[in-house]
């Protein structure tokens, strides 16, 4: 049994290790605005890059854009079946 | 002594020694190769070598710079990389062919004008066709020959403009195009270089060839001919301002397709596109920073992007299978693979501490500082999906995921040791990125890790990260493929052929060839029957004629003229007979 397995295959671990995720995220965001606004440690090019939590915030939508966008574009125009190219 | 040895043509030049030799001098020569041509580069001092006189025109083999130089450092290490990765293989034509590709990809790198340029962009076409045909399944045939059609139009318009050029100029010399922008060379080279270096929509022959190829010759192309294309693009190009908007289109582009994509090199080839957007978009830029940026990351990106190619290859060459929706579950038998993948993955997402992110984020920072916000955002966006697609949703749906119930071991020890190395120089880099920024073209005065660029970062990537579980059945492979604008030559092809026989056919036998009998084909043969008529009745009948007068003659003459002298005499008298009467009766 390797390390992967062991995690993964104990409920319990696995839950251990979802919620550490979701605390590191929850400091990763409060981190991002404690950076620029408590220790101004920021100097982005541009203001909105200095919005609270922009990279968090940015990254969410993107994630989702992209997945809906290229979804939408695939199911309705580029996705076709494996044989699409042979006769 | 010899004053200085290419490093191209040492591996062209070395790789037919390579059939003859066997067993373990022959693995030990095919790495040592490679490694010769790496130390010979490091070797190199700034300078002009290898110039040979050809009809009147000097040509420059070895054009040594900074900028070559860091280009030929990767190049050289990605083909020992590679080299240990195919080193289990037994079919000699892929190694030959794999030597002389990068051995042609140096050539390009240490190329000091436009004929020795062309030469080895040619080799290189031709070799990189060569490893997918090695393959040597039906699909990888058509997928080479794709290859082939879309490169040697790209090595014509090459030729093309540097003709126009030289005609213009009276100078082969290869350097920066931007004196003259707007010139029909100009654009034409441009092309050639957009082409090789996948800028869409000229980009589709990329992941229709690689996933084609061997598992061991898929690693090599990641590395050659696109940042071979980005390094001439530096060159030649740098602050050519359409490339700004090209690169940051490429780079989500390439996003967009790996959402829908099924098959794991396809996938991996899409973000090869969008990655190498990122060095387009630097080129485009043209501040000493983007160059730097695009430079560099051409550097890391060769080598996490071969190691992702080595992961997902060595899943194919374990398991067989190359769709997301066969694999899964193969983390309980591949977990030294995976853990490997999964740095490269890192890297090519730009995770602190990784390689990319000491390199893309110099190409970010620069369109920051040229104040181009718009390009900035597409460059970020593109980002997170480099990290949804490759360093979640791959090796989520590979390693992870529905149990496919596939138990593969790991791979052998070689590719293993590959892995490792560019695993290695992935967290390398990150970790010590000044190694990396002295070997820059320019001057660097960049600190990828200042507080909030971490942070930044650390949050792109981590509510990704959320969004994709969020939203992980909408990501589900689907065992479909997409279309790409190489439909123009693949279905446009059919299209071609179906033009061909059906309409083309039908007015050819129906209606030309109707209108050929009735118009030609028939006045002709009516022609011709009445010139027989003609022939038959008024010249036959003349000469017949003639020929039957002089029958009739002869006839009555061979009853007069029959030998007989008393006859003669006969008609002698009867003659003098008629005389005599004549004169005394008229």
């Amino acid at each position: 049994m390797n390390i992967f397995e062991k995690i993964l295959e104990d409920p319990k671990r696995f839950r251990t290790v979802k919620i550490i995720f979701y605390i590191s995220l929850i400091l990763i965001a409060l981190t991002e605005i404690a950076v620029v606004y408590v220790f101004h440690l920021g100097h982005g090019h541009f203001r909105f890059e200095n919005l609270p939590a922009f990279g968090s915030i940015y990254g969410f939508i993107s994630c989702v854009l992209i997945i809906v966008v290229s979804k939408f574009i695939g199911h309705h125009w580029l996705m076709k079946k494996e044989d699409y190219y042979n006769d | 002594m010899i004053e200085w040895l290419h490093p191209g043509i040492l591996l062209i030049i070395g790789a037919l020694l390579i059939p003859v030799l066997k067993g373990r001098v022959k693995q030990v020569y095919m790495v040592a190769l490679p490694a010769a041509a790496l130390i010979d580069c490091i070797l190199m001092t700034p300078g002009t070598y290898g110039t040979v006189n050809f009809m009147g025109h000097n040509l420059t083999f070895g054009r040594v710079d900074k900028l070559s130089l860091l280009f030929s450092y990767v190049f050289s290490i990605m083909g020992v990389i590679g080299i240990v990765y195919a080193l289990h293989v037994k079919d000699d034509s892929q190694h030959v062919t794999a030597m002389i590709y990068i051995g042609s990809a140096l050539g390009v790198t240490f190329a000091g004008d436009f004929f020795v340029l062309f030469i080895f962009w040619e080799i290189m076409a031709i070799s990189a066709a060569l490893i997918v045909w090695l393959r040597r399944s039906k699909e990888a045939v058509s997928a080479g020959f794709r290859y082939l059609l879309v490169h040697a139009f790209g090595g014509v318009c090459l030729l093309g403009g540097f003709v126009i050029h030289y005609s213009q100029t009276g100078s082969i010399a290869f350097s920066s195009m931007m004196p003259f922008e707007g010139g029909i060379a100009f654009y034409l080279i441009l092309l050639s270089f957009i082409i090789n270096a996948a800028v869409p929509p000229f980009g589709a022959w990329l992941p229709d060839a690689y996933p084609e190829a061997t598992v061991t010759g898929a690693v090599f192309m990641t590395a050659f001919t696109t940042k071979s294309a980005v390094y001439v693009l530096i060159r030649g190009f740098a602050g050519t301002e359409i490339l700004i908007w090209l690169g940051a289109i490429m780079a989500l582009y390439g996003v967009v397709y790996a959402v829908l994509e099924n098959d794991s090199r396809r996938l991996l080839a899409y973000h090869i596109i969008s990655q190498v957007g990122y060095m387009v978009a630097g080129v485009g830029i043209g501040t000493e920073m983007a160059l730097n940026g695009s430079a560099s990351h051409a550097f890391a990106h060769i080598l996490y992007k071969g190691l992702l190619f080595m992961g997902a290859g060595a899943v194919i060459e374990m398991t067989g299978k190359r769709k997301l929706t066969e694999l899964g579950g193969l983390y309980k038998t591949m977990p030294i693979t995976m853990a490997l993948y999964m740095i490269g993955g890192f890297a090519i997402s730009a995770v602190p501490l990784f390689s990319g992110f000491v390199s893309k984020s110099m190409v970010v920072s620069a369109a920051g500082e040229s104040h181009l916000s718009i390009i900035l955002l597409m460059l970020t966006m593109a980002s997170a999906g480099t990290f949804l697609h490759t360093g979640l949703k791959l090796p989520y749906y590979m390693f992870f995921g529905k149990d496919s119930g596939i138990r593969a071991k790991e791979p052998p020890k070689n590719m293993l040791i590959a892995m490792g190395m560019a695993g290695f120089l992935c967290i390398f880099i990150g970790v010590f990125p000044g190694t990396l920024y002295s070997l820059l073209p320019f001057a660097v005065d960049y600190a990828p890790y200042t507080p909030q660029h971490v942070m930044s970062t650390l949050g792109i990537l981590g509510f990704t990260a959320l969004g994709f579980f969020m939203l992980l059945k909408q990501l589900d492979p689907e065992p479909t493929v997409s279309v790409d604008t190489d439909w123009f030559y693949r279905k446009g092809a059919k299209g071609f052929m179906w033009l061909v026989n059906k309409p083309i056919a039908y007015i050819e036998y129906n209606i030309v060839g109707e209108a050929y009998e009735f118009l030609i084909q028939k006045p002709i043969l009516k022609a011709a029957h009445y010139l027989r008529v003609f022939d038959t009745e008024a010249v036959d009948g003349t000469v017949n004629g003639i020929g039957r007068v002089t029958l009739a003659w002869s006839s009555v003459m061979r009853i007069i003229q029959n030998g007989q002298v008393q006859y003669y005499a006969l008609m002698m008298a009867f003659g003098a007979f008629a005389l005599v009467t004549w004169f005394i009766f008229w």
